[in-house]
């Protein structure tokens, strides 16, 4: 790798030698994130400590030519963070991880980007408010990757995703410049709402330093419940009377039969296997009352389409039973095969069970091994491919199978990833789901704030 | 004829090919990144090298050959507390303790083990007497060097021998070890009708000697017949951590015969890392075993237990919680991760708190979060074993107990070390201390 001591020295200079990673072993562990994509080794990783370093850190690496790659906890699922090519240079954000202030009278909260997500939730429920987005990685994945993958989770489809939350940001752009936009305030009007550009833009515009985020009242009640299905359209109905009938659950989640089949296998706790489907179903609100009354109507409409079996958790113990199969879905298909492709095409709810068939379909066409778990409140489904990706024949049949899975997203009206993000992984289909000049729109103005085209080049619009 | 001792890998291209018979497990590794939750090391420095995803990945990379430094892999492997937090919350399952401690006897072959450390595993800790007599010398030469720095937490500091300790508060030899003073034991079962291996382990032979008396007269008291050789030695986890496989099995040998002469029920042990080590990984070098070895190690792992395991899960005591006495200490309890995570024993030794009316137990924060300790990890990397003890204490005095207890010595070293750096005022038990001093004067006159 070329760059050059009197470079490293500068980086040094800014932050500190402990600060600045050189050694071919420490950026070998910078060359990958969680997504299963080629690794590329960046020529120099940097953790700047304060958010004036971190300005220095970029217009020093822009200056210099650095592509720029910047890192939270590095847990992805598209490739967002694997570092360019050509000498790139990985900034962390982990030590900017200070929460600077909730405020329970104006319901915000102000963070470093490398606050850890689960940590910043359980201290905003420390103040008696709640912030909702939880995506599958939040114990270690930060608030600065939240927003630049605009991260979701599973309570979506009532509370919304990390775009809900975002009040404000703080940036640097390439010339380490701080921008501001936004506000602490509920409106704000003033100037263009460069928040709205910046969330989901996967490091390619500029580096957050400063994050304004919305906290709401927590929930005070709620009641979960598992409906069995032995006809996966039965359950999609299901889905969407609940919502016809004005009943936003907090989670409505769903497992196909091949998920299930994994998870009773790693849990032995008795789930129903032999059906097509099960929905995981939770209400919750500000009064016992209303709750109970939403969780009645639920259950009548679970049984009224035909659901084989209710089961409603009558207090905390099984409500935890009742969810432990959503929470060892992924680790149950995790451990049935080595490699682990995780995928994240969305679909409007409607059609949910005409794609989860085709995904059986391509799982039959590629002789894949392909368990489907997900957001069944928000069409947002995880068909997840078991695989081993040593086996090079195989994991071509991966990859045709993926391609596979995104045409018929797309041609459902659906998109190509719901929360996992674009990536490296699937900026080549950008044109397919939009058109070419969106694709142009996109590049012009990327060029326009990053003119060197340093920042993430590969990722997100190529 | 299995080979105890494999010829030193004499290429990278031998290593890597070692390092590929991993190739299976390291492969199940799907990169998610969520052992950074658990890590104590890598909350510490927030390095991806530091936590086992980067571990796992520097593995892969060596086996390859797309990267040819093992030195300098083998430093970052060895930035690790062997503590299984990770493989105990690894979503994907990973067998992370197998492939740690393969691949540090396979790297330190390759690289070789420093003088210092072939003399302590293959010719020290082979010797009982000679150890025994080295920590007899320590008790009686200790004097002059060691200065009190804190009567509750029982703590000392040896300015003089700054070089050897650093600054660590220590606690000090009793100058006898245990098997010394006790000779060999073999009583026949009594009441219980069971009869178990005592196994002390170096800690409470030689340092805390008071921990294997506690569970001698508690193992008296329920009629429980021991039998402890005067031949035992180290149980290996420290050549095994210095990836010295060899030292490791010519000491797990020595055991091996030694426990061999006489039969018994279980084998316990007030040391958490004794357990999980003869448990766990005895067993994982079946291959280089003699015939009449890998017999025992394969009956001797699921016998194998904690003392507080052994007392709550087989002998069944009756641990009914107690009501709390008027004025009773405040005490926490600190999981030891070689018995939480490695074991699953948590419950147990909270019932026997419980279950004394002398005390209270109050649950600190993240009272599962390693001390920081690690055995040698403590030697070699004090600095940021220190700082993660640190993090452990603050979670200590935050709930302002007069007592900590745990089930490990090596823990109880660490807790004293930051207690007393901090001058709290916090005395550091096993759990096995607090039930003996409920049997009385009477178990003790049974006892002896």
């Amino acid at each position: 790798m070329s760059i050059s001591p009197s470079l490293v020295q500068e980086f040094i200079k800014i932050t500190s030698a402990g600060q600045v990673l050189t050694e071919e072993a420490d950026r070998l562990s910078y060359s990958y994130d969680a997504a299963v994509l080629t690794p590329k080794i960046p020529a120099l990783v940097v953790a700047p400590a304060t958010e004036e370093q971190l300005g220095q850190v970029i217009k020093l690496a822009y200056d210099n030519d650095r592509p720029i790659t910047v890192r939270g906890s590095g847990t992805n699922l598209s490739g967002a963070v694997i570092p360019e090519p050509g000498d790139g240079v990985v900034i962390l954000t982990n030590r900017l991880n200070q929460i600077l202030e909730i405020n329970q009278e104006d319901l915000y909260a102000v963070v470093q980007p490398g606050v850890i997500t689960s940590q910043f939730a359980e201290a905003v429920v420390a103040k008696g408010l709640f912030y909702p987005p939880d995506p599958g990685s939040q114990t270690v994945s930060t608030l600065g990757g939240n927003v630049a993958l605009n991260a979701g989770g599973l309570r979506g489809l009532k509370y919304g995703v990390t775009k809900d939350y975002l009040m404000g940001l703080e940036f640097f752009d390439y010339h380490g410049n701080l921008v501001k936009t936004g506000s602490r305030t509920v409106k704000c009007v003033t100037g263009y709402n460069i928040g709205a550009m910046m969330i989901s833009s996967e490091g390619t515009l500029g580096v957050f330093s400063k994050i304004i985020l919305k906290l709401v009242p927590p929930p005070k009640a709620s009641q979960a419940m598992m409906a069995v299905y032995d006809d996966i359209n039965k359950a999609s109905e299901t889905v969407a009377t609940i919502i016809a009938n004005h009943i936003l659950p907090c989670t409505l989640e769903f497992l196909d039969q091949k998920c299930l089949k994994h998870v009773e296998a790693h849990t032995k706790a008795g789930l129903p296997v032999e059906a097509a489907a099960i929905l995981l179903i939770e209400v919750d609100g500000s009064h016992q009352a209303g709750v109970d009354e939403d969780a009645a109507k639920v259950k009548e409409i679970c049984s009224r389409v035909g659901a084989k079996d209710i089961r409603v958790a009558r207090d905390a113990e099984e409500k935890f039973k009742i969810w432990e199969a959503r929470r060892n879905a992924l680790p149950a298909l995790a451990r049935a095969k080595p490699t682990t492709v995780l995928e994240d095409a969305t679909v409007p709810r409607s059609k949910v069970p005409a794609m989860v068939a085709e995904v059986n379909r391509i799982a039959e066409k590629y002789k894949l091994d392909i368990g489907t778990f997900g957001h069944a409140g928000d069409g947002n489904l995880h068909p997840t491919i078991l695989c081993d990706r040593r086996d090079a024949e195989e994991f071509k049949r991966v990859e045709e199978a993926v391609d596979e899975i995104f045409d018929v997203a797309l041609k459902l009206q659906g998109t190509l990833s719901g929360e996992h993000g674009i990536g490296q992984a699937k900026a080549k289909w950008m044109v397919k789901e939009t058109n070419q000049a969106t694709v142009d729109f996109s590049k012009n103005l990327r060029r326009a704030l990053d003119p060197k085209y340093l920042f993430n080049a590969s990722k997100k619009i190529v | 004829m299995p080979e105890k001792n494999p010829a030193r890998p004499a290429s990278f291209s031998e290593l890597s090919q070692l390092l590929m018979s991993l190739d299976n497990l390291l492969v199940s590794c799907m990169r998610c990144g969520l052992c950074q939750a658990v890590c104590p090391v890598y909350g510490s420095t927030f390095r991806e090298a530091d936590v086992t995803r980067g571990k796992i990945s520097l593995l892969e990379n060596l086996a390859h050959e797309t990267i040819k430094d093992a030195k300098s892999v083998n430093e970052r492997l060895n930035r690790c507390l062997l503590c299984g937090s990770c493989q105990a919350n690894c979503p994907s399952g990973v067998n992370v303790m197998e492939i740690f401690i393969k691949a540090r006897s396979f790297v330190a072959a390759y690289l070789g083990l420093s003088f210092v450390k072939k003399l302590i595993f293959r010719r020290l800790l082979t010797h009982p007497r000679l150890f025994n007599l080295a920590t007899n010398l320590s008790g009686f030469f200790q004097k002059p060097f060691l200065k009190r720095v804190n009567a509750t937490v029982g703590s000392y500091r040896a300015p003089l021998l700054t070089p050897f300790l650093g600054n660590r508060h220590v606690p000090s030899f009793p100058g006898h070890s245990f098997t010394g003073r006790r000779g060999a034991l073999n009583k026949p079962a009594g009441q219980s009708k069971l009869k178990v291996a005592l196994f002390p382990g170096c800690v409470p032979d030689k340092l805390f000697d008071r921990l294997s008396e506690a569970t001698l007269k508690i193992l008296d008291f329920h009629g429980v017949g021991v039998f402890t050789p005067n031949d035992l030695v180290c149980c290996g986890i420290p050549a095994l951590a210095s990836g010295d496989s060899q030292g490791f099995l010519g000491l797990t040998g020595q055991n091996l015969t030694s426990l061999s002469r006489s039969s018994f029920d279980y084998l316990v042990t007030p040391c958490a890392t004794c357990a999980a080590n003869i448990k766990e990984n005895w067993p994982r070098f079946m291959d280089r075993y003699l015939d009449w070895e890998k017999k025992l190690v394969v009956g001797l792992s699921p016998k194998t237990m904690d003392i507080t395991q052994f007392l709550v899960s087989i002998l069944k005591v009756d641990f009914t919680p107690a009501t709390t006495k008027a004025g009773a200490q405040v005490v926490t309890y600190h999981d030891s991760c070689h018995l939480k995570k490695s074991l699953g024993v948590s419950a147990q030794p909270r019932a026997i708190i419980k279950s004394l009316p002398d005390y209270r137990l109050v649950e600190m924060p993240e009272a599962d979060r390693c001390c920081g300790h690690g055995g040698s990890f403590n030697l070699f990397h004090y600095d940021l074993s220190r700082e993660i003890g640190q993090r452990k204490r603050a979670n200590i005095v935050s709930v302002k107990p007069s007592l900590v207890a745990t089930g490990c010595p090596a823990c109880m070293t660490q807790l004293m070390d930051m207690l007393s750096q901090n001058n709290d005022q916090i005395a550091v038990k096993h759990v096995v201390e607090l039930y003996a001093d409920s049997l009385g004067a009477a178990a003790t006159r049974r006892a002896s």
